[in-house]
């Protein structure tokens, strides 16, 4: 690529020029604090070469609530552009496009899915009375893939250029003609990246939830949380191959002139079409089913009930996920390809709400006769009913092909869409984060905080959102950086943005409630900080030790946490102390990110050596761990029973 | 539900022909489901916390009930029917809306129009009346008009809100769409399908008028109307906006790019036209505005700012 030295650093834009001081500022700050403090080594011998399933799991979550804040305050910025008509507040088109690309590709792509890993990795080997997953080095791997994949795309908005053809980046929209520039590479390099390590992570939660589980846990035992990571993982392996094959494809098409999806030599554009939909309308159950998990443990806790329906929930998720695959052809009703299939697809897409419907009022009936307390994860559980219904509700009223021709491309379709990623999955991140947070981090988050972010969201989110579907009514489209005054459709676009600010504040009062908790919260030390019913409150501290559990507890029901406590059994209670075999940490999976990276950067700018350098990188690490001899390490009987008193007498002293 | 329809006077609940007419009714339909539905799961969910909160002297808890066949049955067999119930009018519609609408005046002949979207522009050829129009567009009120859609370059869709559902343009490749318009009138068309940088502007508008205008029209166009040529046309297929246009003669008779792909391509080649990276220090500013002289065969390029938006907006519908 003939590129101008000039161009590198992209240039022109006052917020451009600001994130690029921010980044600068940002990143002089890390190196300032972790040199002063000496902290590189811990940073590298306890997080960046572990293995612990938690510590991955909370790396994932600290990665994607960063880029959480990215994309929302690309998101605040898209609000204020469209809060009245013709506003010059991101200047012109080009701006816009990238910013909601941008967007749209990091909340799907490094928010969305990696938050709900991170949430699996924390929670689901201690729900099943596993010691680690199966494959420890894999999972590092995959969290460092997501990670410098994200890099790889985020760096684009300060060199090079954003890619700015949507996320669904369609071809030939996309093909070199009409998106020049290396902008549209780097979206194919991060996400290409970043999936390798996702599906990487399906086959590893799949091979540990079949082979892992402790004694007594049967299938039709396992927590709903767990179960949806199992069919969620399924999905992914399903799934996720196809977006590889895709994105190398066009990948292809960009960088050595094929024509899979040119509009020269014969491409098929409307192949990338179906492609991309193939994997990416699984890729909503991905990121919708865990959420159904989280709230099923958080509903079922604080009504201190069993679920309501296990073996019907179960079926519906199996049932959802199936379906998944035989619906792609509704992101494209209006492509003409005839009344038969749009009406196929229009009736396979509707018998999602079937099963969803079912879960809904299995929920609902999980509350009766309970006794429910308003924590605050449960109200974002409660929150999510009925939000999470209007958003399933619309989809139906998408899913009805001959009406869609109308809402297609419209807020109605923005507004449906956020309806269910944010009532449903980025609820169920916070949700999530809030509960398994004494697990993670021994303390609880503050309440008082907790609940004036729940409400702020909650309501600012349906300011935000509601007027959307009236939009889209109404004619306006989605994609457009700007409307006149003659559209009429300023009144409901200016409440609208209200709403996307008040959620702004709730986030940063939930960073807040981080902070606060963390210097002024009491320390939770009992391990069970909420009558938790399943086996991750069975561990004997609220920080787990590395090897979860002094000894591996036996499974005798649903809820096994629960039962043990009602016959007066204390898992922690252990006579004999055993040796337990654990994995060694390791630097290849980050070695081998890091030239991932440098391989896809030569990539991105046709800088062949560059790009030579990284795959060689790639090659070097996978010799090495491949003649690298590692039995992992013996933690002795000896000092698991030291770790395990000193809890014990620090639960005392909190007590007595 | 009347306050939805006649209230906000929402564009595509106030539909002024029998395609829209069809959609509508079928909104209408789903929305007062789906408002039955919400409204149950709300009161349930309500009357569950009201009932269930914790408090002193809390009555009828149960923990260990795990499910009840009769009552998932029930809640499985009521979304059945209600997908039954809404399945049955669409597929219908589905395949109404692909037939010739039903016209009420004599001529029921479709008028057929073909759209091609370029970047950032809407080309409109009548092949029978031999004439093309570039951003406007004159249809016969009353009468079905049959759209053969495709596009020079990327994906756009076409949409006529007021009038019916949207459609998509590719290239290579044509679709069909009936419209048909009730009452005489202008109505706002666009491209509804994210093209890149000059998609917002993407307007166009669609007057309905009665038969014997359209045909007046049509003649004075015929003996009026510069005629297009290839020259002429292949500076249209440099992405930029222009202004509204009327020729005599149409572009099909060189191409007809649901048939060729590459035209637009190839038109570039004889432009001159090389796409450049948005981030680079020579790329324009904004889009493009083209002046083409129709008299000269030649184009003029000016680098425009928002400001400037090339079509006129005050036509576009008013509430
Ligand atoms: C504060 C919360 C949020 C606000 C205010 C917001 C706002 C927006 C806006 C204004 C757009 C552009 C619409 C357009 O121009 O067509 C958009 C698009 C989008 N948003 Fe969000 N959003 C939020 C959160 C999320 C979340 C949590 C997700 C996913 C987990 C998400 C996924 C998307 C996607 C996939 C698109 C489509 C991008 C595209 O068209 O290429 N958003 N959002
Ligand atoms: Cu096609
Ligand atoms: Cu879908």
């Amino acid at each position: 690529m003939n590129l101008d030295w000039d161009e590198f650093i992209v240039t022109g834009e006052p917020f451009i020029h600001a994130g690029q001081i921010s980044i600068l500022l940002t990143s002089l700050g890390i190196i300032f604090v972790l040199t002063y403090f000496k902290k590189w080594k811990w940073l590298w011998n306890e997080w960046i070469t572990s293995v612990d399933h938690r510590k991955i799991g909370i790396m994932y979550i600290i990665a994607s609530m960063l880029m959480l804040i990215r994309a929302g305050v690309d998101a605040l910025m898209m609000r204020t552009q469209l809060a009245v008509p013709e506003m010059p507040f991101l200047g012109e088109a080009q701006h816009y496009n990238e910013i909601f690309t941008t967007h749209g590709t990091i909340m799907i792509i490094f928010v969305a899915t990696p938050f709900l890993i991170g949430l699996m990795n924390v929670a689901t080997p201690l729900q099943i009375g596993a010691r680690d997953v199966a494959f420890p080095f894999l999972n590092n791997l995959s969290f460092w893939t997501f990670f410098w994949g994200a890099m790889l795309f985020n760096i684009s908005f300060v060199i090079g250029g954003a890619p700015d053809a949507g996320w669904s980046a369609y071809m030939p929209l996309a093909s070199n003609d009409l998106s020049p520039g290396p902008g549209q590479n780097f979206y194919l390099l991060g996400l290409q990246i970043t999936g390798i390590g996702t599906l990487a992570t399906g086959i590893n939660f799949v091979v540990t939830i079949l082979k892992m589980r402790a004694k007594g846990m049967t299938l039709m035992r396992m927590p709903m949380f767990t179960w949806t990571t199992l069919i969620t993982s399924l999905i992914i392996i399903g799934a996720f191959p196809i977006l590889t094959v895709a994105l190398a494809m066009q990948t292809f098409d960009r960088l050595w002139d094929t024509a899979f999806f040119t509009l020269q030599d014969g491409g098929m554009p409307m192949m990338w079409v179906n492609l991309f939909w193939l994997w990416g309308h699984p890729e909503v159950y991905i990121v919708i089913l865990p959420a159904f998990g989280i709230f099923s443990e958080i509903i079922t806790t604080f009504a201190r009930k069993r679920l309501f329906g296990y073996t019907s929930m179960v079926f519906a998720i199996a049932a959802i996920s199936g379906l998944s695959f035989l619906v792609w052809v509704h992101h494209f009703f209006t492509m003409g390809a005839g009344p038969m299939v749009n009406s196929f697809f229009s009736i396979s897409t509707m018998a999602i709400a079937v099963p969803t419907g079912v879960k809904i009022f299995n929920w609902l009936a999980t509350l009766h006769r309970g006794r429910i307390r308003f924590s605050v994860p449960m109200v974002w559980a409660l929150g999510f009913i009925p939000n999470f219904t209007v958003g399933g509700v619309t989809g139906v009223m998408l899913a009805m092909a001959a009406a869609d021709y109308q809402y297609h491309n419209t807020y109605f379709l923005v507004s449906h869409f956020h309806y269910v990623l944010i009532a449903g999955t980025i609820f169920a991140c916070f949700a999530g984060t809030i509960y398994w947070w004494p697990k993670m981090f021994g303390v609880k988050l503050n309440a008082r905080l907790g609940y004036w972010m729940f409400w702020l969201f909650m309501i600012g989110f349906n300011i935000c959102f509601f007027p959307q579907y009236f939009l889209g009514l109404d004619g306006m489209p989605r994609r457009i950086y700007t409307y006149f005054p003659e559209d009429g459709w300023f009144s409901l676009n200016f409440i609208s943005t209200v709403g996307a600010f008040m959620m702004g504040i709730a986030f940063v009062i939930f960073v807040y409630n981080i902070y606060y908790s963390y210097r002024y919260q009491p320390r939770e030390m009992s391990g069970d900080a909420w009558d938790g019913r399943t086996l991750e409150w069975a561990t004997s501290s609220a920080v787990p030790p590395h090897y979860n559990f002094a000894k591996i507890p036996e499974v005798k029901g649903q809820d096994a946490f629960w039962q043990m406590k009602q016959e007066g059994i204390d898992p922690n209670d252990i006579e004999e102390y055993q040796d337990i075999h654990m994995p060694n940490n390791t630097g290849t999976p980050f070695v081998m990110c890091v030239f991932m990276f440098i391989g896809g950067f030569g990539l991105v700018f046709h800088w062949w050596p560059i790009a030579i350098v990284g795959a060689i990188g790639i090659f070097a690490c996978m010799i090495q761990r491949s003649f690298s001899r590692d039995d992992g390490h013996i933690v002795s009987a000896e000092e698991v029973r030291k770790e395990e008193e000193g809890i014990r007498e620090g639960q005392a002293h909190e007590n007595g | 539900m009347m306050i939805i329809t006649s209230g906000c006077g929402m564009t595509v609940l106030d539909p002024e022909g029998t395609v829209g007419e069809q959609q509508r009714d079928l909104i209408i339909l789903s929305i007062t489901f789906m408002l039955i539905i919400v409204l149950v799961v709300l009161i349930l969910l309500t009357y569950f916390l009201v009932k269930y909160r914790e408090r002193d002297g809390h009555r009828g808890y149960d923990p260990n009930i795990d499910g009840s066949v009769k009552l998932e049955v029930i809640w499985t067999a009521i979304p059945i029917a209600i997908v039954t119930v809404l399945s049955i009018p669409t597929v219908y519609t589905i395949f109404n809306i692909e037939e010739v609408p039903e016209a009420s005046t004599e001529n029921e002949e479709p008028l057929v129009v073909h759209a091609t979207s370029s970047n950032w522009m809407w080309i409109f050829s009548y092949p029978e009346e031999d004439i093309e129009t570039i951003n406007y567009l004159n249809i016969p009120v009353d009468r079905p008009v049959l759209f053969k859609l495709t596009s020079a370059d990327s994906m756009a869709s076409f949409w006529v809100p007021q009038l019916g559902g949207q459609r998509y343009n590719m290239a290579g490749m044509e679709t069909e769409l009936y419209l048909q318009a009730g009452t005489e009138g202008t109505y706002y068309g666009r491209n509804a399908n994210y093209t890149g940088e000059g998609f917002a502007e993407m307007r166009f508008d669609v007057n309905a008028i009665e038969e014997s205008a359209f045909n007046e029209w049509v003649a004075d166009v015929q003996e009026d109307a510069p005629e297009l040529t290839q020259g002429i046309y292949d500076q249209f297929m440099v992405p930029g906006h222009v202004g509204e246009y009327t020729f005599s003669g149409t572009h099909l008779e060189w191409v007809d790019h649901a048939m060729d792909a590459e035209y637009a391509m190839e038109a570039w080649e004889r432009e001159g036209y090389e796409p450049t990276n948005p981030h680079a220090s020579d790329a324009p500013d904004g889009v493009p505005q083209l002046n083409i002289d129709v008299e000269a065969g030649s184009v003029e390029t000016e680098d425009t700012q928002n400001e400037e938006t090339p079509q006129e907006h005050d036509s576009h519908h008013h509430h």
